[in-house]
C-alpha cells in the first residue's frame, strides 16, 4: 500500500503544523484521490478487495504516481456498500465490485461510470449536518499522518497551550453540549465535578459498549475517527486532572477494536499520548478494555465494576462515578460521540457549537435509521430536526406504498411516537414528553404491517434477557411483563391483565436499581399510550390489525398450521 | 465525622453523615422493611423493599444504601411505598416456589414475616413454577433452591466474613441461580470449611441444617454483629 508514515515526535504545535503541511503537500503530488469505504458494513461485501484491486489497477495501468486510493470511512448509505467516492469530482460510486475498477480509474477526469453512480446530492446527504462525521468518509481511519493534515491534535495542543483545565471546562459548558450516552447529562457540569473533586489519582472513561439493538453509530464513530475520540479524552483528561484513560468497547466490534488499539499506539509513538504530551505538562496513557456484549454493561457503574474485573452488575448511586467511581477514585465517563464532539467545540469554540441545535439542546446527533425506510444508514442531523424530516426527507420515507405508523427512539429504554406527532423535534425534552427517550440514537420506523403490541413484546424479552438480575423488580417484573405480552399476542390475554401489566410498569419503573429496569417498561408504556386500540384488538376481538400475530381478519388464538388454507 | 439533623416521617433526629437512613431510622426506632441488607456484611440494594421517599427528588431511595444528609426529609410510610413493597414481595413468592406448611422455616422466615407485615392475603400475579432442585449433597447442610429469594446474604457473608467464596450467583435475569464453586454440589465443594454461616444468614428456608422438619429451623444472624465488632476492637 502506498502511505507516507512519519516517525518524529510531536513536541509542539509549530511540529504539528510542520507534519499537517508535509502531508497536504505529499497528498497534493496526486491529481486523483479516490478513498474506498473500509467501514464494516462494506467490508463485509468485500470492500477490501475493491481496495486492492484499484490499487493493483493503478500500478498496471502506471498511474501510481498521480492516483492515490485510501481506506476511507463510513458514507451513512451502508445499504448501497461497497461505496468508492472520488471526491474531486464529488462522485459516489455504489454497489462497486472488483471487476469495476477498470471503468473507474479510466473515469478518473473524465465521464463518471454512470451505472454505478449513487446520487450523493440528493435529501439523504444534503440535509445532513456534519459536525462529527465532517470527513463524510474522506478520511483513512488508520492514518494519523492524515488525522494530523485534516487538522487533528490541534485542539488538543490549542487546549494545552492556552487554555487552563478551568478553561476547558467553562468552553464546555458554555457550548452546551449534552451527553450522548442517553440521558443527556450536561457535559461541562460532570466535567466540572470531576475537575473538583480531590484525588491522588483520576480517571476518565470512554464508553463504547453501545447495545442497543439496531445502534451501530459509536461503532461507526469510533472505526472512522478512532483519534478524533482519543483527542477528546486527552483534552478531557486535563480538564479534569486524569492521568489514566479507558476506552470500553464491546469485543463484537473487531474493526472498531483494531482501529483504536492502532490509533492508541500510534499516538503514543508521536508523544500525543502518553507522558509530557506535546512537550507539556499532560501525561494521559490509555487503555483498552473489551466488553463481552452485556447490555448492563454501557451502565456506567456495571461498565467501571467489568474493567475493574468483577462481574457487570449496577451499584446504587449516589456515589456518582464523578464521585467515587473506577478503583474509588473520580472518574469522569462519557459516551464515545460526546469525546468525539469536544474536538470542534475546542477547534471552533462554544459560540460556534451552541449556534446548532435547539436552546436547551445544542449541537449534533448521529442517528442509526433503520426499520421500514427507504433510506437506512447512519446520519448526523442538527438536534431540532423534525421527525419527519428526518424520516420523510433523509430517510426517504416508507417503501412499497406502505403507510407510516410510527418510530422508536431510545432503544428499549425508549417509546413509539405516532405519526401526529411527526412535526415535533428531535430534542432531549421533546422526546422525554412523548414518552420517549433521546437513547443513544437508534431510530427504527414501523409502518402499517409492524403490530405495536409485537413491538413492545420484543423490547420487554430484551429487557427480561438482558436484566443483570441483581434486583427483584426487574429480574422479576421483566419477565411477567413479558409473559404478559406473550399472552396478549396470542389472543390469551384480558382486561385484569392488561390492567396488571399497567401497574407492574409503574412498579418497575420506579423501583428497579439502575436505568435497564427503569427504562423497560417504556415501550410498553408509550404503545399503550397511543396504539392502545391495538391491544383492545388483541384482548377484546382477538385480531391482530396489522396482521402480525395471525393474517388480518383471523383469530389470532387458532393455531396456525403450515397445511391448512 | 460530621452530625446532621435530618427528619423521618416527621420526627427530628440526628444522625452521623456516614451512615444510611436505614440505621438512622432504626436507632430512633423507625423499622423500613428490608430483605437483602444485613448487619455485618457489605449493602447489596437489591431488594428494594427500603426504598423511601425523600423530599425534593423525584425518585426513590433505598435507606440501605443512600446516606444521610443535612435538612434531608425522609418518609418511609406511604400508600405508594406499600403498594410498590406488596408487589416485590408478590414477585419473590412467584419467582420461587414456596409452600410455607412444608418448609423447615415455616414460622421463622423473613420472607413469610414481610408479607404478613404488608397485610399481603393473596398473590394476583401469575405463579412461575420453576423447575429448581435441592441439593443435599452436603453432610451438614441442604440448599433447596425452590425457597431462594436471591438476595446474597449467604453469598456476602461466606465471601467477606469466612474468606471462603463458596456461593455466586450465575446466569442473569430470570436465570439467576445461586450456585457453589463452579457449579458443584454443595457437598463436592473444595472451598467451604462447613462453619454455617451462610445458613443462620439466609432469611428463608433455602440454607438449612440436614435433620430439621418443617418448622424446626430457628435461625439468628445476629452473631454476624459481635463478629464485626470482635473485629473492630481487634484492629
Ligand atoms: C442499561 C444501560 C445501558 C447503557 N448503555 C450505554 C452505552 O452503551 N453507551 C453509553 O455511552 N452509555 C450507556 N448508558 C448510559 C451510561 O450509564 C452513562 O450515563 C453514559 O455513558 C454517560 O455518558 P454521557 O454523559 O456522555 O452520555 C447506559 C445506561 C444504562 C442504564
Ligand atoms: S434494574 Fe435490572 S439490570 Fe439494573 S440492577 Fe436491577 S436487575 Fe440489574
Ligand atoms: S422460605 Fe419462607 S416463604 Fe418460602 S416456603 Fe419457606 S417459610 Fe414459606
Ligand atoms: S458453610 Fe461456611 S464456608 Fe460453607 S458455604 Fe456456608 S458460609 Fe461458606
Ligand atoms: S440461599 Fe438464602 S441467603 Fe442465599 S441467596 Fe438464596 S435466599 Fe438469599
Ligand atoms: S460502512 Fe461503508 S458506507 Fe457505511
Ligand atoms: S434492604 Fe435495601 S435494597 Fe434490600
Amino acid at each position: 500500500m502506498i502511505d507516507r508514515k512519519i516517525t518524529q515526535q510531536i513536541s509542539s504545535a509549530e511540529d504539528l503544523a510542520k507534519v499537517a503541511a508535509e502531508q497536504l503537500e505529499w497528498q497534493a503530488q496526486y491529481q486523483h484521490r479516490v478513498f474506498v469505504c473500509m467501514g464494516t458494513a462494506c467490508q463485509s461485501v468485500q470492500s477490501g478487495a475493491v481496495l486492492a484491486a484499484l490499487q493493483t489497477e493503478i500500478k498496471n495501468k502506471g498511474r501510481e504516481n498521480e492516483c492515490l486510493v485510501s481506506p476511507g470511512g463510513c458514507q451513512g448509505n451502508c445499504a448501497s456498500a461497497p461505496l468508492v467516492s472520488v471526491p474531486e469530482q464529488d462522485l459516489l460510486y455504489q454497489t462497486v465490485q472488483p471487476a469495476d475498477v477498470e471503468e473507474i480509474v479510466d473515469a478518473l477526469a473524465g465521464k463518471p461510470v454512470s451505472r454505478l453512480l449513487c446520487d450523493n446530492k440528493g435529501d439523504f446527504f444534503s440535509k445532513q449536518n456534519r459536525v462529527v462525521t465532517n470527513h463524510r468518509g474522506l478520511l483513512n481511519p488508520e492514518s494519523i499522518e492524515d488525522y494530523i493534515a485534516a487538522g487533528g491534535f490541534r485542539a488538543l495542543l490549542k487546549a494545552l497551550a492556552e487554555f487552563s483545565p478551568d478553561n476547558v471546562v467553562q468552553e464546555l459548558q458554555k457550548s452546551g453540549l449534552r451527553g450522548r450516552g442517553g440521558a443527556g447529562y450536561p457535559t461541562g457540569l460532570k466535567w466540572s465535578t470531576v475537575a473538583k473533586a480531590r484525588a491522588e489519582q483520576k480517571y476518565v472513561i470512554c464508553n463504547a459498549d453501545e447495545g442497543d439493538p439496531g445502534a451501530f453509530m459509536n461503532r461507526s464513530v469510533l472505526e472512522d475517527y478512532p483519534f478524533r475520540v482519543l483527542e477528546g479524552m486527552a483534552i478531557a483528561a486535563y480538564a479534569v486532572g486524569a492521568s489514566k484513560g479507558y476506552v470500553y468497547v464491546r469485543a463484537e466490534y473487531p474493526l472498531a477494536v483494531e482501529r483504536v488499539t492502532k490509533a492508541i499506539r500510534s499516538a503514543e509513538k508521536h508523544g500525543l499520548l502518553g507522558n509530557k504530551i506535546g512537550s507539556m505538562s499532560l501525561d494521559f496513557h490509555v487503555e483498552i478494555r473489551l466488553g463481552a456484549g452485556a447490555f448492563v454493561c454501557g451502565e456506567e457503574t456495571a461498565l467501571i465494576s467489568s474493567i475493574e474485573g468483577g462481574k457487570g452488575l449496577p451499584c446504587p448511586r449516589p456515589p456518582y462515578p464523578a464521585e467515587s467511581g473506577l478503583w474509588g477514585m473520580p472518574t469522569l465517563i462519557n459516551n464515545v460521540e460526546t469525546f468525539a464532539n469536544v474536538v470542534p467545540i475546542i477547534t471552533n469554540g462554544a459560540e460556534w457549537y451552541a449556534t446548532i441545535g435547539t436552546p436547551r439542546s445544542k449541537g449534533t446527533k448521529t442517528f442509526a435509521l433503520s426499520g421500514r425506510i427507504i433510506n437506512t444508514g447512519l446520519v448526523e442531523v442538527p438536534l431540532g430536526t423534525s421527525l419527519r424530516q428526518m424520516i420523510f426527507d433523509i430517510g426517504g420515507g416508507v417503501p412499497d406504498g406502505h403507510k407510516f405508523k410510527a418510530v422508536q427512539t431510545g432503544g428499549p429504554a425508549g417509546g413509539c411516537i405516532p405519526e401526529e406527532h411527526l412535526d415535533a423535534t428531535i430534542d432531549y425534552e421533546t422526546l422525554m414528553e412523548l414518552g420517549s427517550f433521546m437513547g443513544s440514537g437508534g431510530m427504527i420506523v414501523m409502518d402499517d404491517s409492524s403490530c405495536m403490541v409485537d413491538v413492545a413484546k420484543f423490547f420487554m424479552q430484551f429487557c427480561a434477557a438482558e436484566s443483570c438480575g441483581k434486583c427483584v423488580p426487574c429480574r422479576v417484573g421483566t419477565a411477567h411483563m413479558h409473559d404478559m405480552l406473550d399472552r396478549i399476542t396470542k389472543g390469551e390475554g384480558t382486561m385484569e391483565e392488561l390492567g396488571q401489566l399497567e401497574s407492574l410498569c409503574d412498579v418497575v419503573k420506579f423501583t428497579s436499581l439502575c436505568g435497564l429496569g427503569q427504562g423497560a417498561p417504556n415501550p410498553v408504556l408509550s404503545t399503550l399510550r397511543f396504539f392502545k386500540s391495538e391491544y383492545l384488538a388483541h384482548i377484546v376481538e382477538h385480531t391482530c390489525p396489522a396482521g402480525v400475530c395471525a393474517p388480518i381478519g383471523q383469530d389470532i388464538r387458532r393455531p396456525t398450521c403450515a397445511l391448512s388454507p | 465525622m460530621r452530625v446532621v439533623t435530618l427528619k423521618i416521617n416527621d420526627q427530628e433526629m440526628s444522625g452521623r453523615e456516614d451512615e444510611d437512613i436505614l440505621h438512622v431510622a432504626r436507632e430512633h426506632g423507625i423499622e423500613i422493611p428490608t430483605l437483602c441488607q444485613l448487619d455485618g456484611i457489605s449493602e447489596w440494594g437489591g431488594c428494594r423493599l427500603c426504598l423511601v421517599e425523600i423530599e425534593g427528588s423525584a425518585k426513590l431511595s433505598a435507606a440501605c444504601v443512600t446516606k444521610v444528609s443535612e435538612g434531608m426529609v425522609v418518609n418511609t410510610e406511604s400508600e405508594r411505598l406499600s403498594g410498590y413493597r406488596k408487589t416485590i414481595v408478590e414477585m419473590l413468592f412467584t419467582e420461587g416456589n414456596h409452600i410455607c406448611s412444608v418448609c423447615v422455616s415455616n414460622n421463622n422466615c423473613e420472607l413469610q414475616d414481610m408479607s404478613s407485615d404488608l397485610k399481603i392475603d393473596h398473590i394476583s400475579l401469575p405463579y412461575r413454577y420453576p423447575a429448581r432442585t435441592v441439593d443435599a449433597s452436603h453432610d451438614l447442610f441442604i440448599f433447596d433452591a425452590n425457597r431462594c429469594i436471591l438476595c446474597t446474604r449467604c453469598v456476602r457473608v461466606c465471601d467477606q466474613v469466612e474468606g471462603a467464596h463458596t456461593w455466586d450467583i450465575a446466569g442473569r435475569g430470570i436465570q439467576s441461580q445461586l450456585i457453589s464453586d463452579l457449579h458443584q454440589p454443595w457437598g463436592e465443594s473444595d472451598s467451604c470449611t462447613s462453619c454455617g454461616k451462610c445458613v443462620e444468614a439466609c432469611p428463608t428456608g433455602a440454607l438449612f441444617e440436614k435433620g430439621k422438619a418443617a418448622g424446626e429451623m430457628v435461625k439468628d444472624p445476629k452473631f454476624l454483629v459481635y463478629l464485626a465488632d470482635m473485629k473492630a476492637e481487634k484492629s
